[in-house]
């Protein structure tokens, strides 16, 4: 009767080969790209060749001023994804568990959903000029969407077995929220907080890109593009920028696995 | 319809019970005026067709649901909420169970609620996992065990609750045939020892007469009580022993023809 569950190992992937496979993908394009470029098949002021951008990123992640830009930029991303988490679980929750609340402001909810977020720009200068405030408010409307309506689903959606298992013996409704629903919703509102994350640092540069003000990775772009023809150290910024991203879900989707085995167990299981 | 009182003081009783799911023209009669009562420490089972209304009636008396009619009396007091002492074992443990607690605080959950003493705790958790021989899992997860197992976990942390009685709705239904005999005697060991009083709900004929002190026929949707049969067979019970006796054999014909004309009416009824 001991028959184990295989539990958090994919069965069908070999993570070996895959990462063989990932590496080859990325060398073959990096080898293509020189190419081009060593050839002058592309103008260079355009597209340097690879192993150049390659050589500059490399000194932009031991370049102090550069790196100075960066920590504003993960600042004003920090901050507003912490301030999405505190604005959007409990407001989630409070939708996902009762059932009035969630068809009162639905409405509301639904006509604001659909604004893109970069639209809001000019709004957000007017209203905060250039600084942090107008970073942070960007940031936080980009990021509340997805825990929000993460939070809801998860909370919504909990099992009604479960939740009558607790009810049997004897708990109340808020003891169930707290004790079945929470907990059963946790890596819904965990994904949601992992989307936000991504989109939060797409809205922190895209403000500082259209907006200036003195400090982050946008801001640094704009002041190196325009100062001189040669884009080797644009692009460099934005392998920096692409690496950061690749950081924050890789930290993401590990904390993911270790936090919630259980969950993706249960789901192979289904 | 043989009606038989249970040789010891009644538990809990069911009258009049009545219940209606929607209203007006979509409204589906699940249980149409059930009564029956079941004795302090009797092992009663409730057998009937497939969807005749068995978990609304088990929900009923739970409390998790409020019938439309009828009473059902605890201790000769009407039940309008989950009452205290009453626990439940789901057919679908792997949903009933939390999967972000290990095997012991699953078995724990219900005592939170009872503010315990650590010590008294720890010692309902390790009976209880004893009772159902899941000492060596108690660190685990659910969903790192067997099925079989795991409807273990949730008759331990039905028994940790110390319940009066022990509601089981069809809960070997999706285990296979070899587990659930093990389980079958599994329940009858822990009725035994914890001097429980179990309500338990199968559409399996063998599994309702092999376990019980009496069997409650109910009809195919609406549910109503078909007959109510005691059970004379001797106890321990024994897997091949007792189904092979004679009178086992006798019962289980006399339950599988009650439910077999009901099967029959119902056809008769929608070729109309």
């Amino acid at each position: 009767m001991s028959r184990e569950h295989s539990g958090t190992v994919e069965r069908s992937r070999l993570p070996g080969s895959t990462f063989l496979l990932g590496l080859a993908g990325v060398v073959s394009a990096f080898a293509i790209l020189e190419a081009i470029t060593r050839a002058d098949l592309v103008d260079r002021t355009y597209l340097p060749p690879a192993s150049t951008v390659l050589i500059a990123t490399a000194q932009l992640l031991v370049d102090p001023e550069f790196l100075g830009h960066v920590a504003s930029t993960m600042r004003a991303w920090a901050f507003g994804l912490g301030l999405a988490i505190i604005v959007a679980v409990p407001l989630g929750i409070a939708f996902g568990a009762f059932d009035r609340v969630y068809r009162a402001s639905r409405a509301l909810v639904e006509l604001l959903r659909p604004i893109p977020s970069v639209a809001l720009i000019p709004l957000a200068i007017l209203l905060f000029g250039q600084g942090l405030q107008y970073k942070l408010s960007l940031i936080l409307y980009a990021s509340v969407w997805p825990i929000l309506f993460n939070t809801i689903y998860g909370v919504h959606d909990v099992d009604p077995i479960a939740k009558d298992t607790a009810r049997g013996f004897g708990f109340g409704p808020l003891s169930i929220l707290r004790r079945v629903a929470l907990p059963s919703a946790a890596p819904f509102v965990y994904t949601g907080i992992r989307v936000a994350a991504a989109v939060a640092l797409i809205l922190a540069i895209s403000a500082e890109l259209l907006a200036g003000g003195s400090q982050g990775i946008g801001t640094w772009m704009l002041l190196v593009g325009s100062g001189s023809v040669d884009r080797t150290l644009v692009y460099a910024g934005t392998v920096v920028t692409g690496l950061l991203g690749l950081a924050i879900n890789w930290v993401l989707v590990s904390g993911e696995r270790r936090l919630f085995a259980w969950h993706r167990a249960r789901q192979a299981g289904s | 319809m043989t009606v038989t009182r249970a040789p010891r003081p009644d538990l809990l009783a069911v009258a009049g019970l009545c219940h209606t799911y929607g209203a007006g023209a979509v409204a589906t009669v699940a249980i149409d005026d059930l009564d029956f009562e079941v004795g302090q420490g009797e092992f009663l089972s409730i057998v009937g067709p497939s969807g005749c209304g068995k978990t609304t009636l088990l929900r009923c008396v739970s409390g998790l649901q409020h019938p439309t009619a009828g009473t059902v009396t605890l201790h000769g007091e009407a039940i309008s909420d989950v009452p205290e002492g009453m626990a439940l074992v789901f057919q679908d443990y792997a949903r009933s169970l939390f999967p972000w607690m290990s095997v012991s605080s699953n078995v724990e959950f219900p005592l939170s609620r009872l503010r315990l003493p650590r010590s008294e705790r720890r010692e309902r958790i390790g009976e209880s996992l004893a009772a159902v021989r899941l000492d060596a899992a108690a660190d685990k997860y659910p969903w790192q065990l067997s099925g079989g197992m795991q409807q273990r976990v949730a008759i331990a942390r039905a028994l940790a609750y110390r319940p009066e009685v022990l509601l089981m709705d069809e809960p070997f239904a999706s285990v296979d045939a070899q587990t659930r005999a093990d389980l079958e005697d599994l329940v009858l060991d822990v009725w035994r020892r914890f001097s429980v009083t179990i309500l338990f709900v199968t559409h399996d004929i063998d599994e309702s007469v092999y376990l019980s002190d009496r069997v409650l026929v109910l009809s195919r949707s609406p549910a109503s009580v078909v007959a109510d049969i005691p059970v004379g067979l001797p106890r321990p019970r024994d897997q091949i022993e007792t189904k092979s006796a004679d009178g086992f054999v006798r019962l289980r014909a006399e339950v599988a023809r009650l439910i077999r004309p009901a099967r029959g009416a119902e056809t008769a009824g929608t070729s109309i």
